[in-house]
């Protein structure tokens, strides 16, 4: 085979900065590398100095599509810390807030960065001259999540209305009631994204690595949970530092993470999916069922599939939070600061999200560490595009780079949580 | 005639504000018809040359790669628009001006040799000309609909430069300070949330940064009457906008 070099400056329609390399040689692949060049920004080392209070706004600003996901985690870790139990409307309220991030960012992601891959298109916007429907759909659904996002936590992007304790004002019932009639027409949407997403083509994929996402007996882990994998893991939030180890590398501006003593672990909606398909709403389960979806699924282009399912779980248990709804006595609980150290994990949209603090007796953070999805599965996704490469070889060069960059949207990866350009680089010799 | 080009570029910074031109779902069929969208990487993979009629730009300068990218994007452009608080103040990230940038490094990363980061997080503002800037952590959709439409026809952007406090009262919505005391940085902060935190009974913190004409040195002894100390009142200008002129005045006088 020729000695060829491939490039594409730039890969598009993923959240951050960063670049991937593989090298051929001849049939083999000699090298892969996913390198993120998003800025550091040094969250951890700002968060030093500030209030534990300020913690879920200052976090929040670390990612702009699932800034939810960070409020959670580190509420969770400080009020655990704090020896604080939100009450169950509090707890309620923060799961909707949560299924409204879902909602807008599984919605994006479906329809706006993966879809155009399997149909074909640069992106939504080329898409919807074909398929306006479609397209239209999609929006209406990301504007359903952004309404409840809206809603319970003032705004989308780096909601104002989460606190340590709760929120600064709990919606009352009425006001949560005008949210039931979009989310009814937004499950009916998801339903059809199930359908529509279930006939595109895929190739046959499976990983082999763990799976790792938070279960909770009773519920879809998303607000809360324990760490859990397919292979026996089940630890507390607490626990997290003994099981998992991080690795900085050259070729990243992310921290790398695997198991302690292990390897290479996935997170995300596989994981959960396979962790906790019984756990989903009944009419979620039949959409999976009627997709063709087995009970778990380790094929990562399938991937849009099983965000599409939970989709429909996301409006179905909003829907669900609703109906449950009752007001609280107060928006927030007192939290008092204890000194010590802090543990807290949620869902974020594309995998578990772990926060620790440790405080001193006045809440002054004295030390922070947050492992956001994408660094977690930076490995997998290594690993399975040096498999997807190997077995495809035979593609031309505009194929297999096409092929190549799908299987890094296949894990909807976050660089600015751990990127917004990849730059892949396919050399050949 | 040829569509206006439009282009989104992004440095150090959350990926918020451009998604903000996403979460215009009513609208964004219209805007993506009304313009070329020539660079959008975060939405689309086709990519049309320059040079671009209208540059949205999201992100601080924080390396020495995207400090000569910067110029590369405003040679490109004819007119430049920033988008954020990271791009009009150098955002959170600008904390580190502040600090020891290599203990900062050091804290996050084992092997510290492998970052290339600058000392400092800069607004687009103190590297190239820029035309219109709009505040917000993030920026408001609604606002950012505007400043688009606008420069594509030629006109002014119609963004009100006066207070949070302002947009409180054209609302009705009680004076948190007045009525609960709780502090609130309402009448420093530049107008474009809709008074979003009073309107949850919740002080303004200043995301928009600071207004035209902030009058810190009035508010500080408010802000202590209700409750904060020295420390409260520095952490409360050293946010989103830490590095804005009269937001970093005010936290080195507390």
């Amino acid at each position: 085979m020729p000695s060829r070099t491939i490039r594409t400056d730039y890969l598009a329609r993923v959240e951050g900065e960063g670049a991937m390399t593989v090298r051929l040689d001849g049939d083999r692949v000699e090298h892969v590398e996913l390198r993120i060049f998003e800025p550091p920004r040094f969250f951890e080392a700002l968060l030093r100095g500030r209030s534990f209070r300020e913690a879920p706004d200052i976090t929040a600003r670390i990612c702009g599509i699932c800034p939810v996901a960070y409020q959670t985690s580190a509420v969770n870790a400080l009020e655990s810390l704090c020896g604080v139990d939100v009450p169950e409307p509090i707890r309620l309220l923060r799961r909707l807030l949560y299924c409204g991030e879902w909602i807008e960012s599984h919605a994006l992601h479906v329809y706006m960065l993966h879809a155009p891959d399997f149909l074909g298109y640069d992106g939504a916007v080329e898409l919807a001259k074909d398929a306006p429907q479609a397209v239209e759909r999609g929006l209406a659904l990301k504007k359903t999540g952004n309404e409840v996002m809206s809603l319970v936590g003032g705004r989308e992007i780096h909601p104002i209305n989460v606190r340590v304790g709760g929120f600064y004002r709990a919606p009352t019932r009425r006001e949560l009631r005008v949210l039931v009639e979009p989310l009814e027409r937004a499950r009916e949407a998801a339903l059809e994204t199930v359908r529509w997403t279930a006939g595109f083509e895929f190739p046959e994929r499976t990983v082999a690595c763990d799976l790792v996402a938070l279960s909770q007996p009773g519920e879809y882990a998303i607000e809360r949970g324990r760490v859990r994998s397919d292979t026996g893991l089940d630890i507390d939030a607490a626990d997290y530092d003994e099981h998992f180890e991080e690795e900085h590398v050259e070729r990243s501006n992310a921290l790398q993470s695997r198991l302690r003593g292990g390897g290479t672990y996935l997170c995300g909606p596989l994981a959960r999916y396979t962790l906790n398909h019984d756990a989903l709403s009944p009419l979620a389960r039949e959409a999976a069922r009627d997709a063709g979806l087995g009970t778990s699924c380790r094929d990562p282009f399938r991937s849009i599939v099983v965000r599409s399912v939970e989709l429909v779980y996301a409006c179905d248990e909003a829907l669900r939070v609703i109906a449950a709804y009752e007001e609280p006595d107060a928006a927030a609980v007192p939290v008092e600061p204890v000194a010590g150290t802090g543990y807290g994990v949620s869902e974020a949209p594309r995998g578990l999200l772990y926060h620790r603090y440790r405080i001193d007796g006045e809440g002054t953070i004295l030390d922070a560490k947050i492992v956001p999805p994408t660094s977690q599965n930076q490995l997998a996704i290594e690993d399975d595009l040096r498999n997807v490469v190997a077995g495809n070889v035979q593609l031309d060069d505009d194929r297999l780079r096409n092929l190549c960059e799908q299987t890094i949207r296949n894990y909807d990866p976050c660089i600015s949580c751990a990127t917004h350009f990849l730059q892949l680089e396919v050399e050949r010799r | 005639m040829s569509k206006p080009k439009l282009a989104v570029w992004k440095f150090a910074s959350c990926d918020g504000c451009q998604l903000s031109l996403l979460d215009l779902e009513d609208e964004l069929l219209a805007v993506a018809g009304a313009v070329q969208l020539a660079d959008f990487r975060e939405a689309t993979s086709g990519v049309v040359e320059g040079p671009y009629d209208l540059s949205l730009v999201e992100g601080s300068i924080t390396t020495p790669h995207d400090a000569e990218r910067i110029q590369e994007v405003r040679r490109a452009s004819k007119a430049l628009v920033t988008i954020g608080a990271c791009a009009t103040a150098g955002g959170v990230q600008a904390l580190r001006n502040f600090a020891d940038i290599d203990e900062f490094v050091a804290a996050v990363y084992a092997s510290p040799q492998y970052i290339s980061t600058l000392d400092t997080s800069t607004p687009i503002s103190s590297h190239v000309a820029v035309d219109f800037e709009l505040h917000g952590c993030p920026i408001n959709k609604r606002q950012l609909l505007e400043v688009v439409t606008a420069f594509l026809h030629g006109k002014k952007p119609a963004i009100p430069s006066t207070s949070v406090c302002t947009e409180c009262k054209q609302r009705g919505i009680v004076c948190v300070t007045v009525a609960h005391g709780t502090p609130c940085l309402g009448p420093v902060t530049h107008a474009g949330c809709g008074a979003l935190c009073p309107s949850y009974t919740r002080g303004c913190y200043g995301c928009f940064g600071p207004m035209e004409s902030p009058n810190t040195s009035a508010l500080i002894p408010l802000l202590r009457l209700r409750g904060l100390d020295d420390r409260g009142v520095e952490r409360v200008f050293s946010t989103f906008n830490a590095d804005a002129a009269a937001f970093r005045e005010a936290a080195g006088r507390a």
